[in-house]
């Protein structure tokens, strides 16, 4: 019935996709930057904040329109909801994209040392994530969105490991300080992308089930219902 | 005090058309519950079931069980005294038109047999107060007729001729749908108040309006409840499909 | 929303009117108050009439003193006018309440075949002539006495105000808009009352028009009086002896031989359509004070 309203619950659906687009190409970009040492890259990833910040200002605009002109209930309430937190969240990432391009940038500079952490592995990781967490978003499926949740926790774990063997190697060989704590910093940075996805996922499940599941909250009991 | 309304297997006609089929509600006492669905769905012809106002139209008929409170209402009284417990607002306000506003408010009393002068005019001023009306008609209720009001006043003094002899049970039918939404706010304020002392149903068309009132909301559809629930619950995450159709707006 | 035919270039607000229509509409206003003077001037006419010829002989005497014997100039009609206020009350008392009662059995209960049947009779009593109705009386009512009376004239009068009041009352109670009874019903108000206090209340100023219309219509009726009331040249208030009314008066006074008669007899039907006009009037302002 409300045909130009679901018009732009597709439209806004359509532009939080593209704001997916953009901030899962700038990890991808900046990790492959770290990975080949390429300076040009990092510079495509800083440029393309400018994009990504202006996308996140077109969706919130557009959800606070659709809130107060439309009155939407239940599921539209909740997907318009959703999307605006996933907005907020994908903007976050391409921040941390960013900051991993300055590290890299940071890296370039400096000789090329062997470092006893796998960044290549944790970005994949994290990158799955936040595709899989946008896949969810597109399917709306519960399940998809559920599976990154648990990804997470790998994700923490490896995070860990390179704080304790980078802090290791910088007590032990002092001459490569700087590059070591460039690459712990980028290490965070994708641990903070990796929580990102975690809570885009819980926006989608929020949007699908209705139901709260952040912070590991246990669902609350139902209060006496009136019998029917 | 307000009392409960239980509903068992509530089926109304009208003639051979049944309107509602195997209603059955439980509704809390002192709380506001909605009553939705679409045009046709049954909403009214419920509500007025509940104090037989339905069985004034000629060739309708109703079967089941209503308890309000302790009171039985097709299995014991008649008609008439059941509807002296239970308040009735209706969508187009009515007062009396040849009646001044003191004698609108005071008609359920007198209009029952009801003598004492001074009782009256404790109750009237009362009534009218409950209504947010006093004091805007204080110097002129035995003057001014009750059809000299505005439309929002009218409707309170629906309200106040209503709560006037003290029901139990307090049931609106639209009863801001003629109204602006200045004086429709007014009355919903006014609805906040009531709860203290009534069980109200309301039949609304108005979404909002029952998401801002009403503590329960029901849901209609052609003839059956299809949910009840807490009114939070059916405005952001109801269990039937059915429900949440209609209030997304992809039908109805 | 779109709109995907474009409509055709037409200012109508722009159009003159045509002279033709212009024309027209002059010709229909300018008929329509020839209509209006066409049936007012009847009216003015005959009271003007009415007040050129009898108020010569309207005079004290004549509104204080009964009937001279015939020949005997002077004398009045007194007694006729009391009379017809005699009559004219029982014929109240007798036909208003039944009338409305019968309007209110119809309103409330009589929309089914049972209720068509007495609004059939209801009009065709209506339509039956006035002597018919005198002679009907004659047979119920002076014939079982044995006597002319005012009662008799009472009972024919009523018999035709009756229909009228009945079916107006019907009407106006049928007026009522159903969500005031509906209103009167959930304050739980009986049905009975709910038709007295509230149905009834909201409908007195169009049953009022109803009685009065059938009031001003029996007022003047000479024929079925001629055999019940029968007239009197004296003072009665017996209600069971015959009764003089000015219709009757003016009637005999008319068809006699004598002059100071005729001149009477004007003032006489001048002084009915006084009377009748009065009377409405009255119970009108009176009707008008308690509305509000």
């Amino acid at each position: 019935m409300r045909s130009r309203f679901h018009q732009e619950l597709d439209e806004l659906r359509a532009r939080l996709l593209r704001m997916g687009g953009l901030a899962e190409q700038a990890v991808d970009r900046a990790c492959q930057a770290y990975i080949d040492r390429d300076l040009k890259r990092c510079h495509m990833v800083l440029e393309g904040e400018t994009q990504i910040n202006l996308v996140e200002r077109e969706i919130d605009e557009m959800s606070f329109d659709l809130l107060a002109m439309q009155q939407p209930m239940a599921v539209d309430l909740r997907f318009i909801l959703a999307v605006s937190k996933i907005n907020a969240d994908l903007e976050r990432v391409g921040d941390q994209a960013v900051n991993i391009a300055e590290r890299v940038m940071d890296m370039v500079e400096l000789p090329k040392v062997d470092l006893p952490v796998d960044i290549p592995r944790m970005a994949t990781a994290v990158s799955a994530m936040v595709r899989r967490a946008l896949e969810s978003f597109i399917e709306g499926k519960a399940e998809l969105a559920q599976a990154v949740l648990e990804m997470d926790n790998v994700v923490d774990r490896m995070k860990n490991d390179a704080f304790i063997t980078l802090v290791k190697a910088m007590n032990e060989r002092p001459d490569i300080t700087r590059q070591a704590l460039d690459a712990l910093l980028i290490a965070r940075n994708l641990e903070r992308v990796a929580d990102h996805a975690t809570n885009i996922a819980e926006d989608v499940i929020f949007w699908v089930r209705g139901a709260d599941v952040r912070h590991n909250a246990p669902q609350p009991e139902e209060p006496p219902q009136p019998s029917v | 005090m307000g009392v409960g309304i239980q509903v068992e297997k509530l089926n109304a006609f009208f003639g051979k058309t049944q309107a509602l089929q195997d209603i059955n509600i439980s509704v809390l006492a002192n709380h506001c519950t909605a009553v939705i669905g679409p045009s046709g769905c049954g909403k009214s012809t419920f509500v007025r079931c509940l104090n037989r106002m339905h069985e004034t139209v000629p060739e309708a008929k109703a079967t089941g069980r209503v308890r309000i409170g302790e009171m039985d209402v097709y299995n014991g009284s008649s008609a008439t005294h059941i509807r002296r417990r239970i308040g009735m607002v209706f969508q187009k306000p009515n007062p009396f038109p040849t009646m001044s506003i003191y004698d609108n408010v005071a008609a359920g009393l007198k209009l029952n047999g009801f003598r004492d002068r001074k009782r009256t005019d404790e109750i009237v001023e009362r009534s009218l107060t409950y209504a947010a009306l006093f004091h805007e008609v204080k110097d002129t209720m035995h003057k001014k007729s009750g059809a000299s009001l505005s439309g929002g006043q009218q409707q309170r003094l629906c309200i106040a001729r209503a709560v006037a002899v003290e029901p139990q049970v307090l049931l609106m039918d639209e009863p801001c749908s003629a109204l602006d939404p200045i004086s429709t706010g007014k009355i919903e304020e006014l609805i906040f108040q009531l709860k203290e002392k009534f069980t109200i149903v309301i039949v609304t068309h108005n979404m909002q309006q029952a998401s801002r009132v009403a503590e329960f909301t029901g849901f209609f559809l052609l003839g059956k409840l299809i949910e009840f629930d807490k009114t939070e619950k059916i405005f952001t995450n109801p269990s039937d499909k059915r429900t949440e159709d209609y209030i997304t707006g992809r039908f109805g | 929303m779109s709109s995907s035919t474009a409509l055709p270039q037409h200012d109508f607000a722009a159009a003159p009117i045509s002279l033709r229509r212009r024309f027209l509409d002059n010709l229909a206003t300018g008929s329509a108050i020839a209509a209006v003077i066409l049936v007012l001037a009847p009216l003015v006419a005959i009271f003007g009439y009415l007040i050129y010829k009898g108020i010569g002989a309207l005079n004290w005497d004549f509104l204080t003193q009964i009937p001279k014997p015939p020949g005997e100039t002077g004398g009045g009609m007194s007694n006729a006018i009391a009379g017809s206020a005699y009559i004219l009350l029982l014929a109240s008392i007798l036909g208003v309440p039944i009338g409305i009662g019968a309007g209110i059995y119809l309103a409330e209960y009589g929309r089914n075949k049972f209720g068509d049947i007495i609004r059939f009779t209801a009009d065709v009593l209506n339509g039956v002539p006035s002597i018919v109705i005198g002679i009907v009386a004659y047979g119920i009512v002076v014939i079982r006495q044995g006597h002319f009376s005012a009662l008799a004239g009472g009972a024919a009068l009523a018999m035709m105000m009756i229909p009228t009041i009945t079916r107006t009352t019907e009407e106006m109670l049928l007026l009522v808009p159903n969500v005031v009874k509906e209103a009167a019903y959930g304050l739980g108000v009986s049905r009975w009352r709910t038709t007295l206090s509230i149905t009834l209340r909201t409908a007195t100023s169009g049953v009022i028009t109803g009685v009065m219309l059938a009031f001003a219509r029996v007022a003047g009726e000479t024929a079925p009086l001629l055999f019940t009331a029968f007239g009197n040249t004296y003072w009665n208030w017996k209600i069971n002896e015959p009764t003089a009314a000015l219709s009757l008066q003016v009637f005999t006074y008319a068809t006699s031989p004598y002059d100071d008669w005729h001149r009477q007899a004007w003032a006489g039907a001048l002084m009915l359509i006084v009377l009748i006009v009065l009377s409405v009037t009255a119970v009108r302002i009176a009707a008008g004070r308690t509305m509000k």
